[in-house]
């Protein structure tokens, strides 16, 4: 995992040293076209040949409780890190609310088998430090696909090699066959989420590569503005003009220095949804948590 | 591969609310429905039906095309789809290539929507509350829907008041416009073999997806 992880911030770094040298595409944003090219009908050729059948082997020998345990296992360990990134981009009320979402699932939720926080109302987002370098106004640099990885930009993959990966609780379990067990589950399990909508994509597109690069391409745009992307996000992409978009961003800085937070809100939402829930304290004792500790819990929760 | 086909997934899943939202049944004569009131009603009642219907749960593409083309598909604009789908170049068609365009991209569209249906399972779809003034002529009806493990998947869709009622003219899953997403894949159609090249892509296309049975 190491020796792979090494050799992808190698491409990585390499594709950034070559100057990005135009091989030929027709897209401004896409100026490593031929090699992207190879990568993703190599990455197609793998997915057919191995990930796509064991998927399917997976699915069909596990019953479905058994692997939306799994699929909540690996989303809860994801839960602190995007925490995290929504604090880092000035988003505190939901920062506070995905450090609750873990704190319920791993408690209440056995070990975040059970997806009780969004019962409760504290949804799953998406946030990784790709996203959280977009709001801080570093701008994308150009589309990649990555061996066995897939679809990246330069930006969000050496976040995702780099500080994302230090972040992820699989890659920091020391006992080396643990831990590739979990990389391979967890791969085997995202994929099993998915099957079926590679084949839509199959018959959607003329051309699966620049359907797939564009989907891709507006799909980052909108999870790094949380679903309100600017209008018009393909003119955004050429555009150098960096200056404009850090100022417009300072503000959520400033928010998390002047801080709202616990917001009110927030804890009126929890108040509201107020089933006594359990949680274990720093020495592991249970302590019992009801609408009139929230802003306990809220403490705690804002110390991780 | 995975994280490519795990970007797409919002895309397939909205394509699957997109054709929920369709249908336009005998409803009332009189004032056109509001658009969210519209898309929730068609949503409902596909929803309705896969779960009733054993055929189309196993993936009987016959039913599923038949429901997409009854209930979905009389809600959309497809003129004014294949005009943005085909951008700049549309102008330069003659009538009867935008009428072919617009046919051979209706049949993709159904087959693709046919095909993000039939994954359709036990998902729940919530609306959001409709943000436009009443004097708005276009306006976005926004639903997501839950996934496990996952943030929920924005599907919203992208509406017109006609003298017929209010017909959809694009839809994002996920923040991902469908026709944005076409309108790269056209636009290198044309600019390698022009207009008649990006026609006959797209009837091969159609006549491919035909003859191969959906996997």
């Amino acid at each position: 995992m190491k020796l792979l992880q090494r050799s992808i911030m190698l491409i990585l770094v390499l594709l950034f040293a070559s100057g990005c040298a135009s091989t030929g595409g027709n897209d401004p944003r896409d100026p490593l076209e031929s090699f992207n090219r190879a990568m993703f009908s190599f990455n197609d050729s793998v997915d057919k040949a191995v990930l796509k059948p064991v998927a399917e082997g997976y699915r069909s020998v596990l019953p479905g409780f058994v692997r939306t345990g799994v699929t909540n296992f690996f989303s809860n360990l994801e839960d602190l890190w995007i925490a995290v990134n929504q604090l880092l981009q000035g988003k505190v009320e939901q920062g506070v609310s995905d450090g609750w979402r873990f704190a319920v699932n791993t408690t209440v939720g056995i070990l975040g088998l059970f997806d009780v926080a969004s019962e409760f109302g504290l949804d799953k987002h998406n946030e990784d430090f790709g996203q959280t370098l977009a709001i801080w106004g570093v701008g994308s640099g150009p589309y990649v696909v990555l061996p066995l990885f897939g679809s990246t930009t330069l930006r969000d993959g050496l976040s995702r090699f780099t500080l994302d990966r230090l972040a992820d609780p699989v890659a920091n379990v020391d006992h080396v066959p643990t831990r590739n067990t979990l990389f391979v589950e967890r791969l085997v399990s995202k994929r099993a989420d998915l099957l079926g909508i590679g084949g839509v994509v199959e018959e959607a597109a003329l051309d699966k590569y620049s359907f797939s690069r564009d989907a891709y391409l507006q799909r980052r745009e909108s999870l790094i503005h949380d679903g309100n992307p600017p209008r018009s996000p393909r003119a955004d992409m050429d555009s150098d003009d960096s200056s404009q978009l850090v100022s417009s961003r300072v503000p959520a800085l400033a928010r998390i220095v002047s801080g709202t937070y616990p917001t009110p809100a927030l804890l009126a939402e929890l108040a509201a949804n107020a089933a006594p829930i359990v949680v274990t304290d720093g020495e592991g004792k249970p302590v019992s948590v009801g609408i009139a500790d929230a802003p306990l819990l809220t403490r705690s929760v804002g110390g991780l | 591969m995975a994280l490519v086909a795990r970007m797409l997934a919002p895309l397939v899943t909205t394509m699957v609310t997109a054709m929920l939202m369709a249908a336009p049944v005998a409803r009332g004569q009189s004032a056109p429905e509001a658009p969210d009131v519209l898309v929730k009603g068609i949503t409902t009642e596909v929803v309705a039906i896969i779960k009733a219907d054993k055929d189309i749960q196993a993936g009987d593409t016959r039913k599923i095309v038949a429901l997409v083309e009854t209930k979905i598909l009389p809600h959309f604009n497809f003129t004014r789809m294949t005009q943005s789908a085909v951008g700049a170049a549309w102008r330069r068609a003659t009538p009867d290539q935008q009428k072919q365009l617009t046919q051979e991209f209706r049949t993709l569209l159904v087959r693709t929507y046919s095909n993000a249906l039939a994954l359709y399972r036990e998902q729940v779809i919530d609306f959001k509350p409709l943000r436009a003034r009443a004097e708005d002529t276009e306006v976005t009806v926004r639903s997501e829907i839950k996934q496990r493990g996952a943030q929920a998947l924005t599907l919203d869709y992208d509406m017109e008041k006609t003298s017929a009622g209010w017909k959809v003219f694009d839809v994002k899953v996920g923040g991902v416009s469908l026709i944005a997403a076409y309108q790269g894949d056209f636009a290198n159609q044309v600019r390698d073999a022009g207009i008649d090249g990006l026609l006959k892509v797209l009837a091969n296309k159609n006549r491919q997806s035909d003859s191969r049975p959906k996997g």
